[in-house]
């Protein structure tokens, strides 16, 4: 009886291992890091200038915008929906930033009103896929085309380049007496408070519980909507000021700012080991995934190669990372299947009567 | 994503199942005529205010204009009505525009048919790509195609280069393509309509067309139902990428001047069409006619603008908010539908 009891214990602790995720969450992130390393071999192998500090400012400088708005789609993807209209958000704020700074507004005006335009994005994306009850796809793919066809009617075809230095030397310099350029610090501070809230608070567990079953989660008392609304604003709110950082770093506002950053941002979100079907996912996992990006965009600017035609890369990463989870749960089906009948049922029902 | 509309309807009886489909059957044919009237309005006023909306000319502009996006709906139909959806459309256009018309400057006399056929080929090793991945590999289709749609815009940047294709290169019977008209009705327009109703009886009235409404509807009881789920998806993404392919042999008729930016953003523009049109994004419900009704609703409007003097940069902010008036209407509707019909049955079953 005794032993019989213990490895029992024993299934019942791996089985919650498994529904918790843990297990193959931690294989996946430590995957990311020997791909982060093989991507750093990599790009020491085909540039001499890949592992310079001077390097490492631009890498992680081009890439602080995306990784900023791969945190708030990280939540979302998490609990079940997803936000295609990141992108536009951004450029919709780009061009309002450019519009008023050539109306000669105050900048910290400007900022306020970004921040109103950010929540208000998020809230018209977040009511209609809530309270309208709508797939999150078909609204934000609309607000895609909005938000930049809204970017292109402020701006139309001008370009606005004449913003103070002291604004545009954040994408040339770094933080004083670092190393770190300004949007990566914010990047940091925003993926600890969202590594905080995702894993150690109560709306973290919601997210992830929301994410797994929708209607489980609303029987036990979760407030879904409320918390997917704000999920959106958050999202919205966080590319809109990212807008700002895109137009400084550039020194430029054109109505077609990061299009198509949608795909980089879902890319590294899904790379970071986040299910598209929602419940499963990492901050560490996302953060590894933006390293292994902005490494690899870097050493394809250092190769040559057709910076227009990355997309092929980032659409084949965004590829493997889907299909490599999937994979592998296909694998472990079938061999459940070839073990025989019983085996078929859920590894819950397995544990408790073992 | 969310649950189909028609998923969580049970009439009560056989009485109220059949009363309960004519309501349903009433409500969608008023959703698409709906779309027809409101064309019908906006061409009245646009022309009560600039009468050169319906001279010959531009009508005619209007209608091989349409032709390219009304393919595109078509294909887009059959991947929505399944529950899917297919982003990659506008890339794969701007791949097999170039390639394929690519073909008349390295092969001068080369006949327009196999220029046909090439496009034909590209689109459907794309769509048939798209196809392979959401059916077999299980992913979501929003995911692949979303990929593939700069995956594919990349190669066709790689194989462009800084070059384009230009109108001196192509031969005068091509350009015409477009063009050649009877009674100020382009042949191509009388053509695509055609072609459309086919697409619309077949998604009607046969088996494998039937099926794929029903595979949107409820993917698992489709499923169950012994549907080759798999294989319908399959082949409606293949047909999609060979739609594709086809459009974008039109599309450069119709421009003539081919570079790697040919249908960007078109996927935006089709899927709207196609929302528009009456095509639920839930899958299971609506009509190619419909859908090819959005995007003439769509190109007249973009029209209009240009023939009202408003800027073209209105385009993309009004295909995506009518996308979500359109969306935001049908939900609303069927919210209303299902209760009356519940309204309907619990009063029959007393």
């Amino acid at each position: 009886m005794e032993p019989d009891r213990s490895t029992g214990l024993r299934g019942a602790f791996q089985a919650w291992m498994r529904r918790a995720g843990v297990q193959s969450a931690v294989r996946w992130e430590s995957g990311l890091v020997v791909v982060a390393i093989a991507v750093v071999v990599f790009g020491a192998l085909t540039s001499s200038q890949f592992l310079t500090s001077g390097n490492f400012f631009n890498l992680s400088v081009s890439s602080g915008e995306v990784a900023i708005m791969a945190l708030p789609m990280t939540f979302i993807i998490i609990s079940g929906e997803i936000d295609l209209s990141v992108a536009s958000t951004l450029g919709m704020s780009s061009a309002t930033l450019g519009f008023l700074w050539n109306k000669h507004w105050p900048m910290l005006a400007i900022f306020v009103v970004l921040a109103v335009l950010g929540v208000v994005a998020g809230l018209i994306n977040g009511l209609l896929v809530t309270r309208v009850g709508l797939p999150s796809l078909a609204v934000t793919i609309g607000t895609l085309g909005l938000y930049r066809g809204i970017a292109q009617i402020i701006l139309g075809a001008n370009t606005i380049s004449n913003f103070p230095a002291t604004y545009t030397t954040i994408g040339v310099n770094p933080i004083p007496h670092t190393v770190i350029p300004y949007n990566v610090a914010i990047f940091i501070v925003l993926a600890v408070i969202f590594g905080v809230v995702l894993h150690a608070t109560p709306t973290g567990r919601s997210i992830y519980a929301m994410g797994a079953s929708p209607e489980a989660a609303l029987f036990a008392g979760i407030r879904v909507k409320r918390i997917k609304t704000m999920l959106f604003v958050v999202s919205g709110l966080v590319c809109s000021m990212a807008g700002a950082l895109w137009t400084f770093r550039l020194a430029t506002a054109v109505w077609n700012n990061a299009i198509g950053l949608e795909l980089s941002v879902v890319a590294i979100v899904l790379l970071g080991g986040v299910s598209i079907f929602g419940g499963k996912g990492s901050i560490v996992g996302v953060v590894l995934a933006t390293i292994i990006f902005a490494g690899l965009l870097n050493a394809l600017l250092l190769t040559n190669f057709n910076q227009e035609a990355t997309g092929i890369v980032i659409g084949g990463l965004l590829l493997v990372s889907v299909f490599v989870p999937n994979a592998a749960a296909f694998r472990s089906r079938a061999r459940g299947l070839g073990r025989g009948r019983s085996l078929r049922r859920s590894p819950e029902i397995g544990a408790v009567h073992d | 994503m969310s649950a189909a509309v028609t998923e969580r309807q049970n009439p009560a009886s056989a009485g109220g199942g059949a009363a309960s489909r004519k309501l349903t059957e009433r409500v969608f044919r008023i959703r698409e005529s709906g779309i027809i009237a409101v064309l019908v309005v906006f061409v009245a006023v646009t022309a009560s205010i600039q009468p050169r909306f319906i001279d010959q000319a531009n009508i005619q502009f209007l209608l091989s204009n349409t032709t390219v996006y009304a393919l595109l709906a078509l294909g887009e139909t059959m991947v929505v009505l399944s529950r899917n959806v297919d982003l990659s459309v506008g890339s794969v256009l701007g791949l097999s525009a170039y390639v394929s018309t690519n073909l008349f400057g390295h092969h001068p006399g080369l006949p327009i048919p196999v220029v046909f056929l090439a496009g034909l080929g590209i689109g459907l090793v794309c769509g048939i790509g798209n196809g392979l991945m959401v059916a077999i590999g299980r992913v979501p289709s929003l995911v692949v195609t979303l990929a593939t749609l700069y995956i594919i815009r990349g190669i066709d940047i790689l194989i462009v280069g800084g070059n384009e294709v230009v109108a001196q290169t192509l031969p005068n019977s091509f350009i015409n393509i477009p063009r050649a008209n009877v009674f100020g009705v382009p042949y191509l327009a009388i053509v695509i309509a055609v072609v459309i109703g086919a697409g619309a009886y077949y998604l009607r009235s046969f088996r494998s067309g039937r099926e794929l409404y029903a595979i949107g509807s409820n993917p698992e009881a489709a499923r169950l139902a012994g549907i080759p789920v798999g294989k319908r998806i399959f082949t409606a993404f293949a047909v999609s990428g060979g739609i594709a392919g086809l459009a974008g042999v039109l599309w450069a008729a119709q421009y003539q001047t081919i570079d790697s930016t040919a249908g960007t953003g078109y996927e935006l523009t089709v899927i709207s069409a196609v929302v528009v049109g009456g095509v639920a994004i839930f899958g299971g419900s609506g009509s190619a006619v419909g859908a090819a009704v959005g995007a003439l609703l769509l190109s007249t409007i973009a029209s209009a603008l240009n023939v009202l003097g408003i800027s073209p940069f209105w385009d993309q902010a009004i295909a995506g908010f009518l996308l979500l008036v359109a969306i935001t209407l049908d939900r609303v509707i069927s919210l209303r539908l299902m209760a009356a019909l519940r309204q309907r049955s619990s009063g029959v079953g007393t």
